[in-house]
């Protein structure tokens, strides 16, 4: 296949960036995107140009480090109908077509600083968890696992709420620029768990007011994080989370300053 | 053995583990001799953690927790994308919650077998004690474990063991864990004792007076290269697996850390031990950039075969049954498609050698669920393996209910890394290698579902306790950026640098790797022997060579540069492979996942020499072209038997 | 490059960066605000709109109807207090509604300046992505609706005439009512996403749930704007005289 590409091209944050057109010839169906990137990067290296940045580590959809606007759509979910929502090194160019134009951007949000081209700054996300997203529980002091009893469907909910890569796709697809569902994902975790009960309260209370200062949008309940997710995190994430914000600040809990 | 290759110099032993007590005493009898350090004291000791996958992340806030005060490192930009994330299987514990006959000695003992007999015992068996309480720990943290409709820990079997002791989480067991340790580590980072250091890659290591007191190390998005002063240096850095190029590590899993800290001084262990995995997606082409991993669990339903005869290019569900070879069932009728990895993975390679491979490339063996689906029906397969399925569709473009998996085995994990004593502690003084960059537990063969145990065990439990010993005789005289040699590491990283940007040849760093990898796979990959050895070993100077010459690593050093990280990654790995097949000529026996051609039983398996190569090979460094010298720690069995380990 | 021993720091760290103003509240709390003055107005709306059909029973039920809200609570409580008392309680929760809605509107323009060249919504419908506008449509209309109907000001009959003058003589105008139909459809997309948002922003919605508050939605909203409409356009067509 020979397909046109336009890459958000932009040096460091404060440069000015813009769209750059490459053409990309001889693409196999069986390449992934980014192994697709990989071949334009060769392509440049070799013309002596500047190679595209783009983060990437696992290349299997569970690091969550690459993401990538693909026309549009955070890590390609949602333009094709067969596919099931991946990460974006888990988008294989078998599904578009010979001759296709295609635009690749960064995650674009306030709290993601740009780095270069396509990578950029997700620690917000990290920053999001340090102001509650655990459960304290220091090294030893842990009683007897089977002391401890989870209801299957608790800890089933729990994981699934736990596997969120933390890639940013849903701030990126987001017309608010929230995290919310990345927030909510943990928050729901650890909430539903028997272990996550003491800090219950302060643990949303201080996420959310974290994810406030981060510089995120408010969440309007849109649903384009989830279907950009490619973990598939659920919208019910994001009401639980509200219920339990709206409970911790009626028993008082307030956000540490 | 050719003098030309390597040198021998003193053997070495570990000395901290007390042997003058049972084995079974032996971790609590260690700590107990070992020296403490005073709370009001931890505040004044500063410790480098260098990565954060279990190993770090676990360690960096245990640390932190303990008072001390921690700098955490790592080239991502989040701890949480440690490659440890991207296990799938699950974690052993001596539990025993199934009453199937489990204790820490079997785990004990079956580890050390599972190892060929090439792991240290004490350090093993310390591994099998603490493995319990790692699972305390992670259920406290809310890691979300499968669990039984009662609410307590479900258990599964794995890696051919006769035991259910095989905790999980679904098929993201490695994912949840990390996620645990993460949040521990991001708790002690909010809480101020560990300090944060994203997107920075450690390039050298500091030695200040025979002791590790420090790293030098590059900001990654600024290009900034600066040293960074602890009392301990810890490394928890990953396995190498990516010298093969293509292999199921992470893209930026790496050798740096831990080949800088050996050519500073630190031996390197059995580096030529490495795992290939026999369920892995096969290659599609030139372009691949890596290998994903098929759950091992399939092979508990899916059924391996090839055609029986060779260049046999049917669809698949043509072949009639007769002209069918299932060769694991065939040669293995006991365990069938159960063997351990390391066979199911030469046996694998040995009917494409033999021109009966399947698909493009002739590199790959089907995987055939028609029989299960037939016995369950596709609603349970569904249920056991709906998400392997799907991702392999996903990446192949095929169904697999319909047509079988194709799979080809890939290199998965590396049982070598740097040499440590009991306390984990390398050959310099102060500086510490924990997880999968360290040799010590698992001898010349993994066993499934042993690396989570072994990483968080380290992390959690055994260096915390250890660290504590060398520390106590600390805070060691302040170091900072004007001592002699903190200047010459920094200088040396910053040549490094100006020298790889300057080069401007004609071939990417990529085109060498690939090269590296393809000869790695072919000559010091499933099989050794000293022709395919002494091959690589002709080629690899020369490829180091011309690296040096003619590789292009475009822009600046001073900014984001992905292709500079690259080019520091491969240029290790360059020299690191040339030790691999030095190590792998020298050992002259085949076990576990270093199989050498000429040492193989009547019918083909692999053959342990006891005799001459009980011993871990621990490598110091010397500078080109002088040969390298190795330093044997005799191994010594006293709880386990010595014994071929037969699957028939 | 120039030496630089400096120790290193991650790029961007909580600290370097400007703290909006906007964290002084949770975004998550002003979203209750939103919600509950939200669902405080459409409770009202319900009865407003069953108290227009009753143009149907013609002058007097409807002048009646008009009086009888003006005297509710009487003789307990002084004349209007009750009216006055749902004035202060629909002016508030307007106002706080709207309030909400600009600072959050005003926090998600901050979180990205920066808008993508190529972007393409899949879940985002047209009530959803309308709701600011809409808003602000539904927030003129309001201030037009009070001056045409309730303080007659704006109406061709003038303030000292009785309602159902007002509103026959003013739907009777196409123009005003087509002003009020296309409030009304503003209103309709504003609650068919409303009323889904609100029931997660309060917390009560979940995986099984989702879809049938999602049709109720549908369905109210629809309800409710039909409800609406009738009255003005059967004014307009001549079936109320
Ligand atoms: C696909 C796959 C599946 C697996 N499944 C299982 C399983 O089911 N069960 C099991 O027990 N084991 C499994 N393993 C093995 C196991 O996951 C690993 O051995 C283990 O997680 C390694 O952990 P670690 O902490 O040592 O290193 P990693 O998790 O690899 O972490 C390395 C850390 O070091 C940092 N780092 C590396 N180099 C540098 C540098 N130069 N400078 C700064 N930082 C650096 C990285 O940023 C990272 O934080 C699997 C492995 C793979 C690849
Ligand atoms: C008749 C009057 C109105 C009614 C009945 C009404 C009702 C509602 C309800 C129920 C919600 C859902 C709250 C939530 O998101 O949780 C909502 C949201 C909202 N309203 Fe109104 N509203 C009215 C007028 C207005 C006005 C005048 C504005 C203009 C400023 C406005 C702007 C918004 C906005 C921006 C939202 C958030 C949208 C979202 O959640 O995506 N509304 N409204
Ligand atoms: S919720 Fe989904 S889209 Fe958002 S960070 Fe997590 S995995 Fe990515
Ligand atoms: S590279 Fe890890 S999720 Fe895509």
């Amino acid at each position: 296949m020979n397909l046109k590409l336009r890459v958000w091209r932009q040096r460091s944050a404060a440069e000015k960036g813009k769209m750059v057109t490459y053409e990309v010839t001889d693409v196999s169906p069986d390449m992934s995107f980014l192994e697709m990137l990989d071949v334009l990067n060769e392509q440049l290296i070799l013309n002596g140009e500047d190679p595209v940045s783009f983060d990437h580590d696992c290349r299997e959809g569970i690091c969550g480090s690459c993401g990538v606007m693909i026309n549009g759509r955070a890590h390609g979910n949602g333009l094709f109908d067969s596919h099931p929502q991946t990460a974006t090194c888990q988008l294989h160019m078998r599904s578009f077509k010979d001759g296709d134009t295609i635009d690749v951007e960064p995650w674009r949000a306030t709290a993601f600083p740009l780095i270069k081209d396509l990578a950029v700054d997700r620690s917000a996300l990290d920053r999001i968890i340090q102001a509650g997203g655990y459960i304290s529980a220091p090294t030893g002091t842990a009683p007897e696992a089977h002391s401890i009893l989870v209801a299957k469907k608790d800890s089933d909910a729990a994981f699934d709420a736990a596997t969120c890569i933390g890639c940013g796709a849903c701030v990126a697809a987001c017309p608010n620029a929230s995290s919310m569902l990345f927030t909510s994902s943990k928050v729901v975790h650890l909430g539903l768990m028997p272990q996550g009960q003491p800090e219950r309260n302060d643990r949303v209370v201080n996420m959310i007011h974290q994810q406030d200062l981060e510089g995120f949008g408010g969440c309007t309940n849109i649903g384009e994080c989830s279907v950009s997710c490619p973990k598939g995190i659920s919208m019910e994430n994001i009401s639980r989370l509200n219920h339990d914000l709206l409970g911790a600040l009626r028993a008082g809990a307030r956000p540490k300053s | 053995m050719a003098l030309e290759l390597f040198t021998v110099g003193e053997p070495i032993a570990d000395t901290k583990a007390p042997t003058d007590v049972p084995i079974g005493e032996r971790w609590s009898e260690r700590r107990f001799r070992a020296k403490l350090v005073n709370p009001a004291n931890r505040r004044k000791l500063t410790v480098i953690v260098v990565g954060t996958g279990l190993a770090g992340g676990a360690a960096a806030a245990t640390l932190g927790e303990a008072g001390y005060k921690v700098k955490s490192f790592w080239y991502q930009d989040s701890p949480r994308r440690a490659h440890s994330v991207a296990a799938q299987g699950g974690i052993n514990a001596a539990k025993n919650y199934r009453n199937d006959g489990d204790s820490v000695h079997r785990l004990f003992y079956d580890t050390v077998k599972g190892g060929d007999f090439r792991a240290r015992e004490n350090n093993v068996h310390r591994l099998a004690e603490v493995s319990t309480a790692i699972i305390d720990q992670c259920v406290a943290q809310g890691v979300p474990f499968a669990r039984e409709y009662g609410g307590l820990l479900d258990n599964r079997s794995f890696g051919g063991t006769q035991v259910s002791r095989t905790f999980y989480a679904r098929g993201q067991t490695g994912q949840q864990l990390l996620y645990g340790a993460y949040q521990a580590l991001e708790r002690q980072m909010a809480a101020g004792t560990v300090e944060q250091h994203a997107r920075t890659e450690m390039l050298d290591l500091i030695v200040v007076d025979g002791k590790a007191r420090g790293i030098v190390a590059r900001n990654l998005i600024t290009g900034e290269i600066s040293t960074h002063f602890a009392d301990a240096v810890v490394l928890a850095t990953g396995g190498y697996s990516n010298v093969f190029y293509l292999s199921t590590n992470a893209k930026g899993s790496n050798a740096t850390a831990i080949w800088r800290a050996h050519k500073r001084g630190a031996l390197f262990a059995n580096p030529c031990y490495t795992q290939i995995h026999p369920t892995c997606i096969p290659v599609h082409g030139e372009y691949q950039s890596k290998l994903t991993l098929m759950s091992e669990s399939l092979r508990n339903d899916g059924r391996v075969w090839v055609p029986k005869e060779r260049g046999d290019t049917r669809d698949p569900r043509q072949i009639p049954e007769a002209e069918r070879d299932y060769y694991l069932e065939r040669i293995y009728p006991s365990f069938g498609n159960l063997v351990p990895r390391d066979i199911a993975s030469r046996q694998a390679k040995n009917v494409c050698d033999e021109g009966r491979g399947v698909g493009p490339n002739g590199l790959g063996v089907y995987l055939d669920f028609a029989e299960a689906i037939g016995r369950l029906g596709r609603p349970a397969i569904e249920a056991k393996y709906g998400n392997l399925f799907d991702m392999y569709a996903q990446i192949t473009g095929e169904d697999p209910y319909e047509v079988p998996m194709r799979i080809y085995p890939a290199v998965h994990y590396t049982m070598g890394g740097l040499w440590v004593d009991y306390d984990l502690q390398s050959t310099i003084p102060g500086l510490f290698v924990i997880g999968e960059a360290n040799f010590s537990d698992h001898g010349a063969n993994r066993l499934g579902a042993s690396a989570l145990m072994q990483g968080l065990a380290d992390g959690y439990f055994v260096l915390p306790n250890t660290i504590n010993d060398y520390l106590a005789s600390g805070p060691f005289d302040k170091v900072d950026d004007t001592n002699p040699a903190a200047i010459e590491a920094l200088e040396g990283v910053r040549a490094q640098t100006e020298r790889l940007l300057s080069i401007n040849g004609n071939r990417t760093t990529a085109s060498f790797h690939r090269e590296l990898g393809r000869l790695m796979f072919d000559l010091c990959g499933m099989e050794r022997s000293e022709e395919s050895l002494r091959k690589a070993l002709d080629r690899i100077p020369e490829i180091r060579q011309e690296f040096w010459t003619n590789v292009r690593v475009p822009g600046e050093a001073g900014r984001f540069n992905q292709s500079l990280e690259h080019a520091g990654r491969v240029a290790d790995f360059i020299e690191l492979a040339e030790l691999m097949c030095v190590d792998a000529l020298h050992r002259n026996e085949s076990c576990g996942g270093h199989f050498r051609a000429e040492s193989q039983t009547p019918d083909g398996e692999a053959l342990r020499d006891d005799e001459n190569y009980a011993y871990v090979a621990a490598w110091e460094w010397t500078p080109e072209g002088v040969p390298p010298v190795l330093h044997k720690e005799d191994l010594e069995f006293e709880y386990v038997h010595l014994a071929q380990r037969s699957y028939k | 490059m120039e030496p630089n021993f400096g120790a290193v720091v991650t790029v961007t760290n909580s600290g370097q960066r400007r703290t909006p103003k906007v964290a002084k509240t949770s975004s998550v709390a002003k979203k209750a605000v939103m919600a509950v003055s939200g669902i405080i107005l459409v409770l009202y709306l319900i009865a407003h709109m069953v108290g227009n059909l009753k143009l149907f029973a013609g002058a007097e039920t409807f002048n009646g109807y008009s009086e009888w809200i003006r005297r509710i609570g009487e003789p307990a409580v002084p004349g209007q207090t009750v009216l006055w008392i749902i004035r202060v309680v629909l002016l508030v929760a307007v106002v706080a509604h709207a309030w909400a809605a600009v600072s959050l509107w005003r926090q998600a323009k901050r979180a990205r300046p920066q808008q993508y060249v190529a972007r393409k919504a899949v879940a985002q419908s047209y009530a959803s992505r309308t709701m600011r506008w809409g808003g602000v449509i539904l927030a003129l209309f309001i201030v037009y609706h009070i001056l045409d109907l309730t303080l007659g000001v704006a109406n061709p009959e003038g303030h000292d005439s009785t309602p159902y003058d007002r509103a026959v003589a003013g739907f009777s105008n196409p123009f005003i009512t087509a002003v009020y139909v296309v409030a009304l459809l503003a209103l309709g997309f504003h609650l068919r996403h409303g009323i889904w948002s609100a029931t997660q922003t309060l917390g009560q919605s979940n995986r099984t749930r989702e879809r049938t508050v999602n049709a109720f939605a549908t369905v109210f909203a629809v309800v409710l704007t039909a409800g609406f409409l009738i009255p003005p356009l059967s004014v307009l067509v001549g079936i109320i005289e």
